[in-house]
């Protein structure tokens, strides 16, 4: 199945030993100079480069102090080195976070310290070149931008905003990856990732409206009429989420059971085909215009369908999007009812917990469930408001609607999480090595509750996660139909019909 | 930029060999695509890439993969009509795969 060593599982994580080099043939696809063009960066890499280069970084240094705090404080302790799946996975010592950035710095050193530039060398400053910039390429896009290293860092430092700034100084120079840069492309002229026109959108919406209707009439339940209603002015909810999960599985399963509990409680909402993704690779590539652009569509989208509230549905990035920098980049939601986006799974178990959804838990007795936190929502963001409910949250609602959860490793889990290996920006075939690989301290996480307590559903809340777990399983051996979301064991659990009062 | 010959002419694909221009693919391509793949195709393979080509002419995306696999359940049943088919007929997956042999670009995003 794969041209590369698959690791193999055996329940441990084991810290290898330093092997230089060892991923530095797996590199994105350059995007092409009329993409960049369009998007408003240098088409392509000419002869000036290096200017271009240094002007970009004394740009993104002035405009933001944090990444050159974080070039400065670092003191190599080495708190991070073992800390990153990649790193875990290949022995790279480039995937040492710290020795990843010191692709930044020692550039850093050497055109914006006094010392490197008088020094050099002996300040471990580095002169620019194709070879380097080519390992910036490399390496900075071996990074998922998930930020387990930060949480052991002494002083914090948040190693994907040193990525996010290489990206952005490297798209200046008309040197980025073709996957990021398509995709923020898309959502900037079609609105969404996958550049599905509203049509599409409508009538894939209407498919699953079929979908779940069906699904109930094969268990004798007839007339419920779940609906995924579309630009509806006046509702109370509109649901952003993203579009993966109007095309991919098991995606589309959340999707559903989204719809259900909507219905299910007699919530007004709305889909939206002018925002109609919740994912922002805006942040990925740390160009934070066009962050704020595809972030905007939200923002009108609500005000235009005078909605009350926004509600995200299951994406890791889109979450912290919406959670974290909405408000910076476009203002408040003030003239909503309720000024902060709200996401699915806090809606959910509010419902859960007024008795206004009436869950069948046998319905999810084949499952053994296991929940992988998604390093966005664990480490940026909180659901509920207070901190660590977005580690408490998901799971209320998986014991809610299942019998049988197992958790894994803890050291793995909360906000040690490990990264899905396809977050960031990572999640495209052509490094299909560093995505399997990068997955694996996970899957041996996994694997050991599975020899244990025979788990058998990996619970999700994330579509990168998703897409990521469903194309790596089958290469360890897995089914891809043990990946699923949340929403879809709730989907399974959630009976339809008859109302309660709530 | 690379190129794929067919019948004497040169067409221009991406990286991994998908045409640029999804409107210069002609039916013979995906039987040529398959076989550098080493794949046969037969009946249902055939079913698939059709759908596809007809469900982007009007939508100018792919269908879910939910969407085929329902095509394919109307004709050959509940067996045939699953993910798991799919993924037998195309093993480098169906959106991915098919959409290349039916010359269409490759879906991209959190997919």
């Amino acid at each position: 199945m794969a041209d590369f060593e698959v690791p193999e599982l055996t329940g441990e994580i084991i810290i290898p030993k330093v092997s230089p080099g060892a991923s530095r043939h797996i590199q994105q696809f350059k995007a092409k100079p009329e993409l960049m063009e369009e998007l408003k960066f240098s088409a392509e890499k000419g002869s000036d480069w290096k200017e271009k280069f240094l002007l970009a970084m004394e740009d993104i240094l002035k405009k933001y102090k944090s990444v050159r705090v974080f070039l400065d404080i670092c003191v190599r302790c080495g708190s991070c080195a073992d800390k990153c799946h990649y790193f875990i996975a290949t022995g790279d010592p480039r995937n040492m976070p710290v020795y990843r950035q010191e692709l930044m710095r020692s550039v850093y050193r050497k055109y914006f310290t006094p010392a490197g530039k008088l020094i050099g060398g002996l300040a471990s400053a580095k002169e620019l070149d194709d070879d380097l910039l080519d390992e910036w390429f490399t390496y900075f896009y071996q990074c998922s931008e998930c930020r387990r290293c930060s949480v052991f860092c002494p002083y914090g430092i948040d190693t994907a905003e040193i990525t996010m700034a290489a990206r952005e100084i490297m798209a200046r120079i008309g040197v980025a990856s073709k996957y990021n840069y398509e995709i923020v492309n898309k959502a900037m002229t079609l609105g969404n990732n996958l550049g599905m026109i509203p049509v599409a959108l409508e009538s894939t919406w209407e498919f699953v409206e079929e979908e779940i209707e069906e699904k109930l009439e094969e268990v004798g339940i007839t007339g419920v009429g779940v609906k995924l209603p579309v630009d509806v002015e006046g509702a109370d909810v509109l649901l952003v989420t993203p579009s993966a999960d109007f095309f991919a599985e098991p995606h589309i399963y959340s999707l559903e059971g989204y719809a259900k509990v909507f219905h299910q409680a007699g919530i007004s909402w709305t889909l939206s085909t002018h925002a109609s993704e919740g994912g922002n690779f805006g942040m990925f590539i740390g160009n934070y215009d066009h962050m704020r652009t595809i972030n905007k569509r939200i923002w009108d989208a609500a005000r235009d369908l005078k909605v009350k509230k926004v509600v995200a549905g299951e994406c890791g990035h889109a979450w912290r999007a919406m959670y974290s920098f909405s408000n910076t980049l476009n203002g408040p939601f003030d003239f909503l009812k309720e000024k902060s986006p709200q996401h699915i799974c806090e809606l959910t178990l509010d419902l859960i917990k007024k008795g206004a959804l009436k869950l069948d838990k046998s319905a999810n007795d084949e499952f053994t469930v296991t929940f992988h936190d998604s390093c966005n929502v664990a480490r940026a963001t909180t659901i509920g408001g207070t901190p660590g409910d977005q580690f408490t949250i998901p799971r209320e609602i998986i014991n809610a609607c299942c019998n049988k959860y197992v958790e894994m490793d803890p050291e793995t889990c909360g906000e040690k999480t490990f990264c899905c290996g396809g977050g960031g920006g990572v999640l495209t075939d052509e490094v299909i090595e560093i995505r399997v690989k990068g997955a694996m301290p996970r899957m041996q996480m996994y694997s050991k509750i599975k020899e244990s307590h025979g788990a058998n559903f990996f619970a999700l809340i994330c579509a990168i996660c998703k897409a990521q777990f469903t194309k790596v399983f089958p290469y360890y051996g897995y089914e891809m139909a043990e990946v699923g979301g949340v929403h879809q064991l709730i989907s399974n659990a959630l009976v339809m019909g008859a109302k309660e009062e709530v | 930029m690379a190129t794929m010959e067919f019948e004497g002419q040169d067409y221009e694909v991406d990286e991994e060999g998908y045409l640029m221009d999804w409107s210069v693919w002609k039916e013979g391509m995906a039987g040529v695509m398959a076989k550098q793949d080493g794949l046969e195709l037969g009946e249902e393979h055939w079913d698939v890439i059709k759908f596809l080509r007809e469900y982007f002419e009007k939508y100018q995306i792919a269908p879910m993969i939910k969407i085929l696999t329902k095509e394919l359940k109307k004709k050959y049943g509940k067996e045939k009509g699953s993910t798991k088919y799919l993924y037998e007929l195309y093993p480098g997956g169906p959106a991915k795969q098919a959409c290349r042999y039916a010359g269409l670009p490759k879906p991209t995003g959190c997919v």
